[in-house]
């Protein structure tokens, strides 16, 4: 170990050279180890092991700084860092890439697609969330960005026999890396403005200038236009419907959940470092931005009979409650939003899950008909899939409640009531179209022809998506223990 | 004629990074052809690498180059995934314009 790869730079890095180096393992064994296609489902025990490796470095990571007390550790002379805010979103990654690795399996023999890549693409994509999540400086956090977008692209256009497929790899590819110039040049500005790439040197900087330098307006403006792209916030939400319907389903859950946390953790790691000191003047316009994703997202979602559509719109009303936690920006907002994210990592998995389950050779699985009467075809997945919507709606005892709570509740603190009312409001129309769901899985009359047989992936997913929704609801307290140690301060 | 050779300073590199950068975001606006299309954001990410390596200039500091270092390679990464999709797109819809890929909506 050098002076420029200490133990301690080891120590931190270690997630990530293994979600990069088993990734590459498996696009090597793919062709050596499993020539024929019916034994290529083995290589998501690939993925398992890798995520069992990841987990135990993570929480070597935890214990270490639990034992030594202190709040963070910066490695790489300051490039990466060990705290709980990145230990905490990495968790939720490490959760979002197994889950998308265990249903995958069947989805793809199901489509007649290679399997190989995608383990290998799973792992790569979870790679440039770590580093969303844990670098503290420009160039390591665009790189990151970077490797997680680009292979969503391939991710999202992964049946290149399909049209719709193909579509949304463009849409996805074009407004992708559209929204990425937009936040290369917002770094460009803010490394121009304070000459230096750390985050910490960058807000040290700031704290010296005045705040009406038209400059700093236009870093700020096209970074966070870059990060909301990523977010899928109004109005830079277009792509989102269209992306998350063409793509594979597994991607397409492992894409709502993995790619918005990570862009969660990107918006934190900018907006409470660098421009933290100029948030009267973000403040306003992501309240705006935020009501106007929560209404553009519930009210396209009313219309779809597309749940794959429908679930992509209501995802775009969850960013924009996360959003309002930022809003809110005091301790019970940022914890807000870091539980928000988790919870929804849990419920909206589920969700998609028994879309993928319904996926079969000639059936889509994903329109409203084909939902009709699931309960008499098959009664525990629609049961999961209730307690899925419920939690989505924020209905208690699930965990979608206590997320929402934390939301208002900072809104309330801050004295923003009348955001926290359009919120409420907003509620009242999610439960409409998710019960929408409910009603065509336990009134209508069964669709003929239909079946859902889950792998063994899939009930094992099914089962710990939703442990994790109703169990976060029920025992709250200790998870809300490591979730407040995550705040960033 | 001396008054042709004024020194370029730190603001002539900003306006030209700019007009890179707004060009090629226009092009994406405007532009049909998904190649086109693909060009523009190239031109972007260089727009943004005039700034840095002035950036670096102004400030003495090599941070700004090795960051414009990492978008070249980022930038090439994109293109050759784009172009990759746009290959797989054409392969099945025998079309590059970007009006004409209309199977997902509303």
């Amino acid at each position: 170990m050098s002076e420029f790869y200490t133990s301690l730079d080891h120590f931190a890095i270690l997630p990530a050279l293994l979600m990069g180096l088993f990734g590459c393992a498996i696009f090597l064994f793919d062709f050596w180890l499993f020539p024929s296609a019916r034994e290529k489902r083995y290589l998501v025990w690939f993925v398992i092991v890798t995520e069992a490796f990841v987990g135990v470095a993570l929480y070597r990571q935890f214990a270490y700084l639990k034992s030594s007390g202190i709040s963070s550790v910066s490695a790489f002379k300051g490039l990466l860092s060990i705290d709980g805010f990145s230990i905490f979103f990495n968790v939720m990654f490490l959760v979002a890439a197994l889950l998308a690795a265990l249903v995958s399996y069947r989805y793809l023999e199901e489509e007649r697609e290679n399997h190989g890549e995608y383990y290998g693409l799973l792992l790569m994509a979870q790679c440039g969330m770590f580093f969303l999540a844990s670098a503290t400086e420009l160039v390591s956090l665009f790189i990151g960005v970077e490797l997680m977008t680009i292979t969503f692209y391939v991710l999202v256009g992964f049946l290149a026999r399909d049209k719709r497929s193909n579509e949304a790899a463009i849409k996805y590819f074009i407004l992708g890396s559209f929204s990425s110039a937009f936040l290369a040049y917002g770094f460009s500005l803010l490394y121009g403005l304070t000459g230096s790439t750390h985050l910490a040197g960058i807000t040290a900087a700031l704290a010296s200038r005045p705040l009406d330098d038209p400059i700093l307006l236009i870093a700020i403006i096209t970074t966070t236009v870059g990060v909301l792209f990523k977010l899928a916030v109004a109005p830079f939400h277009m792509w989102a419907p269209d992306v998350y319907e063409g793509a594979p389903t597994p991607v397409t859950a492992y894409l709502a959940v993995g790619s918005k946390a990570a862009a969660i953790a990107l918006l934190l790691r900018l907006f409470e470092g660098p421009l933290a000191g100029s948030r009267d003047m973000w403040e306003p316009m992501l309240a705006v931005v935020a009501v106007l994703t929560i209404t553009v997202g519930n009210l396209g979602a009313l219309s779809q009979d597309n749940i794959k559509r429908m679930l992509a719109y209501s995802a775009v009303a969850h960013a924009g409650y996360m959003l309002l936690g930022l809003v809110a920006g005091n301790e019970t907002g940022i914890m807000g939003v870091v539980i928000y994210a988790f919870v929804y990592s849990f419920m909206n998995f589920g969700a998609f899950l028994v879309l993928i389950g319904l996926r079969q050779q000639d059936v889509r699985g994903e329109s409203m008909e084909e939902l009709h009467g699931l309960m008499r075809r098959n009664g525990p997945a629609s049961v999961m899939m209730l307690v899925f919507l419920v939690s989505l709606a924020g209905i208690p005892p699930t965990a979608g409640f206590i997320a929402k709570y934390f939301i208002f509740l900072a809104l309330i603190e801050t004295g923003h009531y009348v955001l926290a009312l359009i919120g409420v409001l907003y509620v009242a129309v999610a439960i409409y179209y998710y019960f929408r769901v409910v009603r065509a899985m336990f009134l209508d009359a069964p669709a003929s022809g239909l079946n859902l047989i889950p792998s063994t992936g899939l009930r094992v997913a099914i089962v710990a998506a939703g442990i994790g929704t109703i169990g976060l609801g029920l025992f709250a307290e200790p998870f809300l223990r490591l979730a407040g140690m995550s705040i960033l301060r | 004629m001396e008054g042709l050779l004024y020194p370029i300073t730190l603001t002539h590199y900003l306006v030209l990074g700019a007009a890179l950068f707004l060009i090629g975001a226009l092009g994406v606006l405007v532009r049909r052809n998904l190649v086109i299309i693909l060009m523009s954001i190239e031109l972007m990410l260089n727009g943004v690498n005039v700034n840095l390596v002035a950036f670096s200039g102004l400030h003495g500091d090599v941070n700004g180059q090795i960051f414009a270092i990492f978008i070249i390679a980022v930038a090439v990464a994109e293109a050759a995934i784009g172009l990759g999709i746009l290959i797989a797109l054409f392969r099945n819809k025998m079309t590059v314009q970007a009006d004409e890929i209309q199977l997902l909506k509303w």
